[in-house]
């Protein structure tokens, strides 16, 4: 195999296992202060044996996000100079911007939120609950803008030529504010809510099921149930307008998401499908003709740009796009059905006795975890063959010092730490859920003491 | 606002050199802890290794992350030469403090003593390989590494383990054990007070060796690093205030003041990281054999306009992050007590 590509699994497999962890974090984040803050209003120790043991899931996962975090921060620069170079005076700052305004925020009141439940006072621990949550949540802003300068680069100029040229910043807020940062970190949080939302689900759904810890768990669910109904509903509005910037800026992109090829005619949508890209059509589908107008455009025959417009060394790999694209917004609207089906039951008093949607519960978490990745494969193949769009294409980007076999060793070796990372998550995930929350007689004996 | 009347490429050249020694003599006690974890015997001993960095070693670490930032967004060629010439060491190092994290993480998480022993071995491996990469990162930017007219490192990765390079590494090993065993001394009491105590002359001597024969080598090897020190003696400050430091550091311990042998071995690290600034500056990375191909703080930087908007960040956020890293010290002051929510 040859560099380019070994680097680009490399970059994939990394960024992939470690985006497993933030948006746990980042929606753990939310639940943990409203629970907090629902303890600190009621003084119901209830809550408050609620708050410790989302908060010792949220330790764990922000553990691994760490450790897998500070490889990204390096690998710009090991398998990516030339890119590094080019776009070190843009992309720099925003990662710069998010260690200084996120991860000292964020790292630091932590602690108090982990190892501080003595040593602080209740209001104390609930705003440094408020701080690392803003911390994530800060992170997620400097990460995205970076990202989406990628996509839909602005504020900025290109000097020099050839091997010398780069992009400088001319406009620090028109680089922050590009076209389609905002929008992105949007569907980004709401993901990442979701995310969290799910893992308090399903350990709660998991619970109930078994009839152990019945009080804790059914309140657990409530407010994450709320979150995931939120989240998931803003999602699809979201959603759409994501597509539509993707429409207006990438049509490349959109054109490969739904598999439209000619130059320039109605769009049909594809339920699901799978593309034939030598003879330019979809198979095994289902259509619904002209929606892809509609939907970006209100009218069916509105013409939208296809493949064909574009020569083709500019054109993403088509079948996986529209693959990802389409998984992912199929579990978006399967986790609408199953949140607003859970609330309709919540609200009917039947919730915790349904055993089926209980279950359904516990495997939700895997949806959104899905939907996240594919989300950003989507974002970023469909990006192809840019790595910043249509200023640096991905294979002038690489680090000319490294070689395939070096990228082969280091995969290797990411491969191999970050399965026994995952192993052992998960056991001692499992260990935490198996050993339950702390009892509320014994935190309420532990305060009075 | 707008600081472009100043020399953003020093102030940016110095920022760094603050974020780094901010590292250095922060997450330098946790791996020096790291470094020191398996001569404490006992579990109950480990779990007050580990738990005395618990509640900091993670915020410690951001400072290496935002260094890493403020290098590739102020020095964009140093941060991409660097990361793609030295691609295993820093491999090395990523993959060590990825261990390093989760051995802190994992290991009280079960009770097994075999799981825990692996933890305790693995805490401590990666805490001294982590230093010493840095450190020998260190040692070949003060010799110069060979870079071509592109700009691209243009040796080997067994080159980066010369003899020079290997003795910085060493001392830098010697420094941060140093800096831990006053670190746990000041975290402890008892019987591991007293057994922390009885390490630190040890680890005083060891870092005293390693750091004069640094000192001799570099003098006789790589002369030009003294070379601003004869142009303008008052830099001559610098080498005295980190004697002084250093020599200092003894003195407190022997009357038990924990706490000023920490900070005047913070102020010995500042000063060895000012040496180095000194030394090679205006070469960030300085080219060897080839010397007219060195990245410098002016040929490598970036816009203007960047590090201007990056001083501006800087400003903003750097009173932000000092206040909170002084209100987790300050809450976490004291000796460390084991309690529920330990490691």
């Amino acid at each position: 195999m040859d560099v380019l590509l070994l680097s680009r699994i490399q970059f994939a497999l990394t960024v992939a296992f470690h985006y497993l962890y933030p948006p746990l974090s980042i929606g753990l984040g939310i639940i943990m202060v409203i629970m907090e803050g629902m303890y600190l209003k009621t003084k119901n120790p209830l809550y408050h044996s609620m708050t410790r043991f989302w908060v010792k899931v949220f330790g764990l996962t922000f553990a691994i996000g760490v450790a897998t975090g500070i490889v990204m921060e390096f690998e710009f620069g090991t398998n990516w100079a030339t890119y590094s170079r080019y776009v070190g005076d843009i992309f720099g700052s925003a990662l710069a911007a998010e260690g200084i305004f996120a991860f000292f925020l964020e790292s630091g009141f932590l602690a108090v939120l982990l190892f501080g439940w003595d040593k602080v006072k209740p209001w104390v621990h609930f705003v440094s609950a408020i701080m690392v949550c803003l911390g994530a949540h800060f992170s997620s802003i400097w990460i995205v803008v970076a990202g989406s300068w990628m996509q839909t680069p602005a504020g900025y100029h290109i000097v020099g030529q050839g091997m010398e040229a780069r992009a400088e910043i001319t406009d620090f807020w028109a680089m922050v504010f590009n076209p389609s940062s905002m929008d992105r970190l949007m569907h980004v949080v709401l993901g990442c809510w979701q995310a969290g939302a799910t893992l308090v689900l399903s350990i709660s759904a998991y619970y109930l099921l078994r009839n152990r810890h019945r009080e804790f768990a059914q309140a657990s669910m409530k407010i994450a149930l709320t979150v995931a109904l939120f989240a998931s509903v803003c999602q699809l509005i979201s959603g759409h307008h994501s597509a539509e910037l993707v429409a207006e800026h990438q049509p490349p992109k959109m054109a490969a998401m739904e598999a439209h090829y000619p130059e320039s005619a109605p769009a049909d949508l594809y339920l699901f499908g799978w593309v034939d890209e030598k003879n330019q059509r979809v198979n095994f589908g289902i259509r619904i003709p002209r929606m892809v107008s509609v939907l970006l455009y209100g009218d069916p025959d509105a013409p939208v740009t296809g493949l064909n417009a574009f020569p083709k060394e500019d054109r993403p790999p088509v079948n996986v796009v529209f693959q990802f694209y389409h998984i992912m917004v199929a579990i978006g609207f399967t986790l609408i059905a199953l949140n607003v089906t859970g609330m309709f039951m919540l609200l009917r008093g039947k919730l915790f006795e349904c055993r089926p949607l209980l279950w359904a519960f516990v495997f939700s978490v895997l949806g959104p975890q899905i939907a996240n990745q594919a989300g950003w494969f989507t974002a970023e193949v469909g990006r192809q063959p840019w790595i910043v769009y249509g200023l640096l294409r991905t294979s002038e980007a690489l680090s000319k010092t490294v070689t395939a076999n070096m990228v082969l060793t280091s995969l290797i070796m990411f491969t191999v730490i970050y399965l026994l990372l995952f192993v052992l998550f998960i056991f001692l995930l499992d260990r935490k859920i198996k050993h339950g929350p702390e009892d509320v007689e014994h935190l309420a004996d532990r305060q009075r003491a | 606002m707008d600081f472009t009347f100043l020399d953003l490429n020093l102030i940016w050249f110095v920022l760094i050199g603050v974020l780094f020694s901010g590292y250095a003599m922060l997450d330098g006690f946790d791996l020096g802890v790291g470094a020191l974890h398996l001569l404490m015997k006992t579990d109950h001993e480990r779990r007050v290794s580990i738990n005395s960095i618990g509640p900091v070693w993670d915020g410690n670490e951001v400072w290496l992350v935002t260094g890493g930032g403020a290098l590739f967004a102020a020095f964009p060629d140093v941060y991409a030469t660097l990361a793609s010439g030295f691609y295993f060491a820093v491999m090395l190092l990523l993959m060590s403090l990825i261990f390093r994290a989760i051995s802190i993480e994992f290991r009280s998480k079960h009770h097994s003593p075999a799981w825990r022993q692996f933890w305790d071995v693995s805490f401590s491996v990666s805490s001294i390989v982590a230093t010493l990469v840095l450190g020998i990162a260190l040692g070949n930017l003060v010799m110069g590494i060979p870079l071509g007219p592109d700009k691209e490192y243009a040796g080997t990765f067994l080159g980066l383990f010369n003899p020079y390079a290997l003795l910085v590494g060493v001392t830098t090993v010697a420094l941060f054990m140093m800096h831990g065993a006053i670190y746990l001394c000041l975290k402890t009491e008892g019987e591991i007070h007293e057994k922390v105590r009885g390490w630190i002359n040890n680890c005083i001597i060891f870092f005293i060796i390693c750091y004069a024969t640094t000192t001799m080598a570099t003098l006789v090897y790589i002369p030009e690093m003294a070379e601003k020190f004869r142009l303008s003696p008052v830099l001559f400050l610098i080498p005295l205030v980190n004697m002084l430091a250093i020599a200092n550091i003894p003195r407190e311990i022997y009357h038990g003041r924990d706490l000023l042998a920490l900070l005047s071995s913070c102020v010995a690290m500042t000063a060895l990281i000012a040496l180095f600034g000194v030394g090679i500056f205006p070469h960030i990375v300085l080219s060897n054999p080839l010397p007219e191909y060195s990245l410098t703080v002016y040929n490598a930087s970036g816009s203007q306009k960047s590090l201007n908007y990056m001083l501006n960040i800087a400003v903003i956020g750097i009173p932000f992050v000092l206040s909170y890293t002084v209100a987790i010290y300050w809450i976490f002051r004291g000796k460390v007590e084991l309690t529920a929510d330990s490691y």
